[in-house]
């Protein structure tokens, strides 16, 4: 025989916890419907597709030496950092294609960021103007790895990089290298990456030598 | 490469060191009938392999023998040869330029060695040329040796052409060349190619190495030949 005092107690905790499990589900169902309101994935704003704009790149040729200015039409981003970097991308492109004449593997990839920042004052001799900025261009170490060695290809590797820059970006007056981010004494051996390369030293955009 | 109107770069300020006062005079040549040295500097070894060429060679292992070899002719020839190293030693850059600079060389050849191009490649330092002074400044003692190195690179140049070798004549920044207070040269030699890329000679070939140190051994007499007229029209 259950005593009453039982009956009633275990009545009134069956209750309490069909009213608990009642309140879960609200508060599950509440939330469920915050979470689905947070996601809202539709798109609020049409995405912006660069516009295809003419590049200056000054295509290495290993055979003669030289460094031949090329018109290319691409999209190119207005962050004048992404802008470099998309330049470069295709300047390396060219060069990890089958059949380049300046072979080099790695292809886009190898840039791994373009930083624009003033530039320095490069002696009281030259002025610049106040808003000459140094490209600091981050290679991949792969690329750097991979870079065929030899004075005359990583020559015309820095040389196409730098004067790519300076035709497309008219404020870039100096370029330095990094690799992952580090400094680095040559790029294979050979070229030197711890100096400044400054536009003042560049070619003219048609056909020259290093 | 155009580099006429470049300013000295601004490293000078980082990398300001005095050289002694004896082996920086101006470059108009200690040159005299008596004496004429030449450096050879065989580039890479020991631990720094340099480049990986065909056949399983090693840059640095070429650059030796290419050494030797000139060394030789040139001796052969009467002319006192300075070289960097000669083992398969670890030099570096600050250290080859030192030897050179302590030879009071005429004329420093820097050897070098690649499987890209085709031919000679002849390069001088990109410094912009400078007025000599009593103290350069290490990374860029070369800037007062320039235009000497420019006309030991045409006589190279010249003597390269006429063993009918195709040769690339350039600007670069390499930091052993750039502390150099010499007339100095890099020569880097690629395999010989056709119209076509096809390869012709490679560097594997010893008719084309042998080529290559008689054109250049060629050329160091003629270097010398100069020198010695240009002292003999000075009052």
């Amino acid at each position: 025989m259950i005593p009453r005092y039982q009956k009633i107690l275990f009545a009134i905790l069956l209750a309490a916890s069909l009213l608990m499990s009642m309140a879960l589900w609200q508060l599950r169902e509440r939330a469920h419907q915050r979470l689905i309101a947070g996601q809202d994935s539709a798109p609020t704003r049409a995405p912006e597709v660069a516009l295809a704009e003419q590049a200056t790149l000054l295509v290495a040729n290993d055979s003669d030496g030289s460094l031949m200015a090329q018109l290319h039409s691409l999209p190119l981003p207005a962050d004048p950092g992404s802008r470099a970097r998309a330049v470069l991308g295709k300047l390396l492109d060219l060069y990890a294609a089958p059949g380049a004449a300046h072979s080099v593997p790695g292809g886009a990839s190898s840039v791994a960021q373009v930083f624009l920042l003033p530039a320095p004052e490069i002696g009281a001799s030259q002025a610049q103007s106040s808003d000459a900025q140094l490209a600091v261009v981050n290679l991949t170490g792969s690329f750097a790895a991979s870079h065929p060695s030899g004075i005359e290809t990583e020559t015309l590797t820095v040389l196409s990089i730098c004067n790519t820059l300076f035709a497309n970006l008219p404020s870039v007056t100096q370029v330095r290298f990094l690799v992952d981010g580090q400094p680095r004494a040559t790029l294979a051996g050979h070229a030197d990456l711890t100096r400044a390369y400054l536009a003042a030293e560049a070619v003219p955009a048609d056909k020259t030598r290093p | 490469m155009r580099w006429s109107k470049q300013a000295l770069p601004a490293l000078i300020a980082a990398g300001l060191v005095g050289l002694s006062a004896a082996a920086q005079a101006p470059p108009p040549s200690s040159g005299s009938p008596a004496r004429f040295v030449v450096v050879l500097d065989a580039a890479h070894g020991g631990d720094d392999a340099g480049g990986h060429l065909a056949n399983n060679q090693l840059e640095k292992t070429f650059t030796l023998a290419l050494s030797v070899r000139l060394r030789s002719l040139l001796g052969a020839r009467g002319i006192q040869v300075v070289t960097t190293r000669e083992s398969d030693a670890t030099i570096e850059p600050e250290r080859r330029a030192e030897i050179a600079n302590h030879a009071r060389a005429e004329a420093c050849l820097s050897l070098h060695a690649s499987e890209s191009g085709s031919g000679v490649h002849l390069f001088t330092s990109s410094l912009a040329p400078a007025q000599p002074v009593r103290f350069n400044a290490w990374k860029t003692a070369q800037a007062a040796w320039v235009t000497r190195s420019l006309a030991l690179a045409g006589v190279l140049n010249s003597a390269l052409l006429h063993t009918g070798m195709s040769v690339t004549l350039g600007r670069t920044s390499l930091p052993a060349i750039n502390s150099m207070t010499c007339p100095a040269v890099a020569v880097e030699i690629a395999p010989e190619r056709s119209a076509d890329r096809q390869t012709t000679a490679g560097l594997d070939d010893a008719e084309y190495q042998a080529r290559v140190a008689v054109a250049l051994a060629a050329a160091l007499v003629e270097w010398r030949a100069d020198a010695w007229r240009a002292e003999a029209h000075q009052p």
